[in-house]
């Protein structure tokens, strides 16, 4: 039997993909993040490459919890939700379960996804439904205005923690990696290029997409990412991780990333000691390696780590499921409610 | 030997024993045996929250009671008229509920100087004549197993977990009931274990060749078949109607049905039943947590599903934030509440009535929700069916009550044709046209459902407050009591789509008796035995709690007393006496257990005579 969605998809499955433009996805609602704020770029890059993903605008969905972060839904015309704190993922996962063939994406901050939502977070990415979430990390509360969130670095004195916050960070990467993520990226909100193609990337993965967004809250912890953001620090505080690529770095690209036995260590490639085929190669489908990588994250002597962690494919949740649904009905016949009533045990009164 | 055949009416049976030793296990095959054969019959499954407590404890006592006869049965019976006891802590927790003269069943293995121990027993009951006033039956169920059992070299674990069905066997022979229903069920049940079911089969045929061939035994009754309406029958639990239930509503809704869920008492066994008809498309996820459960149905929903939950009170007071949620944007939900005994962890396998008021008002903001309540096992699967209805014409979420008496208990249940009930399929707005996320139906003023995959319809919704009509965000003072009052007009205008409340007895006069839920059968039984005693009292029982039928005031105001036995402090009550400023007086227990009828009249009696 067929349902009323069935019915809908029959009749719309078929439409053409419309040629988009960014502008497209750009709800009628006025933005309402303070002028300033990391949230204006994830929001227009991620509106720049909707287009790109070949889906109709009807059939993508952004989902999001509460934070400022969360306000993105409003902002993109396709269908949103803008729900509870921290349930983002757990109402997504619904959506994604009922529909498979939607395009689900969850908009979450450091608060709602990691700390308020962290146990829902962990539990979508070891079902590894096909959801993007795109994590914006600006290690504080925003719409609270201003207390330590579950990245905040150790020390940092708040509203909330006036002598300074005793709680060990998160590392989003690691924690992803850790509950079995299939796709762990990082990207910054001030670099629309690398933003773009993570994103884009993200779009492509077949499974959970996990992408931790550096995103300055010029407000109230601003500058907390300007070492690996800005022009004059960036090169030699970050190491862009590529797949099959060295791990370089520096403004000279003199330094590059080796391994000692499991252990990353920074060397020169000026004094002639190491050249590029002495480092370490990206590979995104090895997972030992993307521990380590994403280990380098807090590691004072070493650079933060930003690209494409791990990328690899396993099947997803609602595949499962509609799997064994379709078994059933090919094994059973479809469900009969009246057969049911009168299954088993049964006896006449006359 | 010949032995006396005598014809009852109706009895009750409780069976008792360790809660490793099977007892609910007995009591439930005792009890479909007897569905099949006709009689009319209630059961109170009672077992405690540890799985296999430390063994002869008293606290690790587990037990059914099954109250069946050829008359019509309302209740699993205020006492037992036979006490089947596995041990000696089984007779000591259980004795109180034997009827004065009743039998006893003992297995004399389950007195040894441990067991009495444990139980807290000074001298032997079975020897010291304090069970005089009973029928005691002694017989040591341990051996006879293991002498039925003696050729098959089974472990002395697997004999020991058998000597439930002897028990089983001797109240067969007993009752005159037949063994195929159960051999028929250990065929299947352990096919691919042959050497379990032989030996359950071997003791159970053991326990009925003692029965009939021992001398303690005289009497053997016979309880023939009850006068019910004609129909073809099956027996279910609560639990089993609320899932089937809640399929058939999705079938009529023409959607699949969703389930998220956490794993609890005493609702879990919806989730296993659910979880085995993929072949009607339903979908169940065992969620991370109650917010999941619920959360997860949230976004079914808003993709097209039925989305339900299902959960007891202390997952309910998890979803509570979630459930605000759905009354904001209005999407169709449904979530049964199988309570137990609260506050808390409270009593996980014991029954109450305790979450009436978080049912209606337990939740931040105004946030009013249709509630809806079974009144018997069978009754969860058109109660929840009307829960279903009412989420999808009224895109409201719904509470369902149920309890753990109604979710475990079974009756015998007239199946009712499929086709008899009505489509309730909602309408996707697919027209672009004069689409607004919350521009409302004139009549029902509920709002559009447009589901993601619509082309032209994308919009989105939230937690905050809506502007009327455009849904947009909007914190204006005048829209926000708008919105508030209109969300609470939405629920009110409910009681025109629903029937109007009509007293089983007398529409007017001395006494009413309004009730709720699980007590039906207890209060339709007390309300039967006084009028047939000439004594004026009616009884009203109330499937929908929010809102109320049009004319509860009407019919409350046609009684000079109102009488509302609760399991609660008085929930219902409080809300009666407020809305309707009646004198309304309660009754009220909470002790997870049910009412017994007897507790009922008396109360009723006591206002008859002007004693309140």
């Amino acid at each position: 039997m067929s349902t009323l969605v069935d019915e809908l998809l029959e009749k719309t499955e078929t439409l053409p993909v419309e040629k988009y433009t960014a502008k497209d996805f750009q709800s009628d609602q006025d933005v309402r993040w303070c002028p300033g704020c990391g949230d204006y770029s994830i929001l227009a890059q991620t509106q720049r490459i909707m287009p790109d993903i070949g889906i109709p605008r009807h059939k993508i969905v952004f989902i999001s919890g509460i934070g400022c972060s969360s306000r993105f839904p409003y902002y993109m015309d396709t269908y949103g939700f803008h729900s509870i704190h921290g349930r983002a993922t757990a109402i997504a996962s619904g959506v994604k379960m009922a529909r498979p063939d939607l395009s689900v994406w969850v908009a979450t901050g450091d608060g709602d996804g990691m700390s308020i939502g962290g146990n829902h977070l962990i539990h979508l990415l070891r079902r590894n439904l096909d959801i993007k979430v795109l994590l914006f990390n600006n290690q504080i509360y925003g719409l609270t205005k201003g207390q330590y969130s579950p990245t905040s670095e150790l020390g940092k004195i708040t509203k909330s923690t006036p002598y300074g916050s005793l709680d060990y960070p998160f590392n989003p990467a690691a924690l992803a990696l850790g509950a079995s993520a299939t796709f762990v990226a990082r990207t910054l909100d001030r670099d629309p290029r690398h933003l773009q193609a993570t994103l884009r990337r993200a779009a492509e993965h077949h499974g959970t997409s996990f992408v931790e967004i550096y995103q300055n809250c010029n407000v109230f912890n601003d500058g907390a990412f300007f070492p690996f953001t800005e022009k004059e620090t960036k090169d030699d505080n970050v190491v862009f991780i590529e797949h099959g690529k060295p791990l370089v770095f520096g403004k000279e690209h003199d330094k590059g990333i080796r391994l000692n036995g499991f252990t990353p260590e920074v060397v020169s490639l000026k004094d002639g000691k190491y050249s590029t085929s002495d480092l370490l190669v990206h590979n995104e489908k090895d997972t030992t390696l993307s521990f380590i990588l994403a280990d380098m994250t807090y590691m004072s002597h070493l650079p933060r780590p930003v690209g494409i962690f791990l990328s690899i494919e396993r099947p997803t949740y609602e595949e499962g499921m509609t799997k064994q649904i379709q078994t059933a009905k090919e094994k059973r016949g479809e469900g009969d409610m009246s057969k049911l009533l009168n299954s088993g045990e049964t006896w006449a009164i006359e | 030997m010949s032995k006396n055949l005598q014809s009852l009416e109706e009895v009750t049976i409780r069976f008792a024993g360790d809660s490793g030793d099977g007892m609910q296990l007995t009591g439930t095959q005792f009890t479909n045996t007897t569905a099949i054969l006709g009689n009319d019959l209630s059961t109170l499954p009672d077992y405690p929250a540890e799985i296999r407590a430390p063994q002869g404890t008293l606290f690790g006592v587990s037990g059914f009671q099954i109250h069946f006869g050829s008359t019509e049965i309302n209740t699993p019976g205020d006492q037992c008229d036979v006490l089947v006891a596995m041990n000696a802590a089984a007779l000591k927790v259980n004795l109180g509920s034997l009827v004065d003269g009743g039998a006893i069943i003992v297995n004399t293995d389950g007195f040894n100087d441990k067991n009495l121990k444990l139980a807290g027993y000074a001298a032997n009951p079975l020897k010291d004549g304090s069970l005089s006033k009973y029928q005691l039956y002694e017989v040591d169920i341990t051996k006879l197993t293991t002498i039925a059992l003696q050729e098959m070299n089974l472990s002395s674990k697997l004999v020991d977990r058998s000597k439930n069905f002897f028990a089983l066997g001797m109240m067969y022979w007993m009752y005159n009931r037949p063994m195929e229903p159960t051999i028929a069920w250990l065929k299947k049940k352990f096919s691919t274990k042959p050497d379990i079911m032989e030996a359950n089969m071997r003791v159970l045929n053991a326990g009925w060749s003692y029965g009939e061939t021992t001398e303690i035994f005289k009497v053997r009754y016979e309880v023939g078949p009850a006068k019910l309406p004609p129909g073809r029958y099956r027996n279910i639990t609560g639990n089993q109607a609320t899932a089937w239930g809640l399929m058939a509503a999705a079938k009529k809704a023409k959607l699949d049905l969703f389930l998220g869920s956490y794993p609890i008492t005493p609702a879990s066994d919806i989730l296993h039943e659910l979880s085995m008809y993929k072949h009607f498309g339903v979908k169940t996820f065992q969620a991370e947590d109650e917010i999941a459960g619920i959360t997860s149905a949230l976004g079914a929903s808003f993709a097209g599903d039925l989305g339900a939950t299902t959960t007891s009170g202390p997952g309910v007071a998890l979803k509570t934030e979630a459930l605000g949620l759905a009354v904001m944007v209005e999407l169709p939900l449904v979530v049964c509440n199988i309570q137990r005994g609260g506050p808390s962890t409270g009593l996980p396998t014991k029954t109450e009535q305790s979450d009436l008021l978080q049912a209606l008002y337990g939740r931040n903001g105004e946030a009013p929700i249709p509630v809806i309540a079974s009144a018997t096992p069978a009754d969860c699967f058109s109660a929840v069916f009307e829960a279903s209805r009412i989420a999808l014409k009224y895109m409201t979420p719904v509470i369902f009550l149920s309890d753990g008496y109604l979710g475990n208990g079974s009756e015998p249940w007239l199946i009712p044709d499929f086709n008899s009930f009505p489509d309730i399929s909602p309408r996707f707005r697919t027209e672009k046209e004069g689409f607004h996320p919350y521009l409302r139906d004139e009549k029902t003023l509920s709002r559009p459902w447009a589901i993601p995959g619509t082309p032209g319809l994308e919009h989105r919704i939230g937690g905050l407050e809506k502007q009327h009509i455009t849904g947009n965000v909007n914190y204006e003072p005048q829209n926000h009591e708008f919105m508030v009052r209109l969300r609470t007009e939405k629920i009110e205008r409910i009681a025109d789509d629903i029937p109007m409340a009509r007293p089983d007895g007398d529409a007017k006069g001395e006494l009413l008796v309004v009730g709720w839920g699980s007590t039906y059968g207890a209060i339709k039984t007390a309300v039967m035995h006084q009028r047939a005693e000439g004594l004026p009292v009616s009884q009203l029982h109330l499937r929908h709690l929010n809102p109320f039928p049009k004319n509860l005031g009407e019919v409350l105001y046609g009684f000079k007393h109102i009488l509302v036995p609760e399991m609660n402090l008085g929930q219902l009550l409080k809300v009666l006496r407020a809305k309707y400023l009646v004198p309304a007086v309660g009754l009220n227990k909470v002790q997870g257990l049910p009412f017994k009828s007897g507790e009922i009249e008396k109360k009723i009696s006591e206002i008859l005579k002007g004693n309140i």
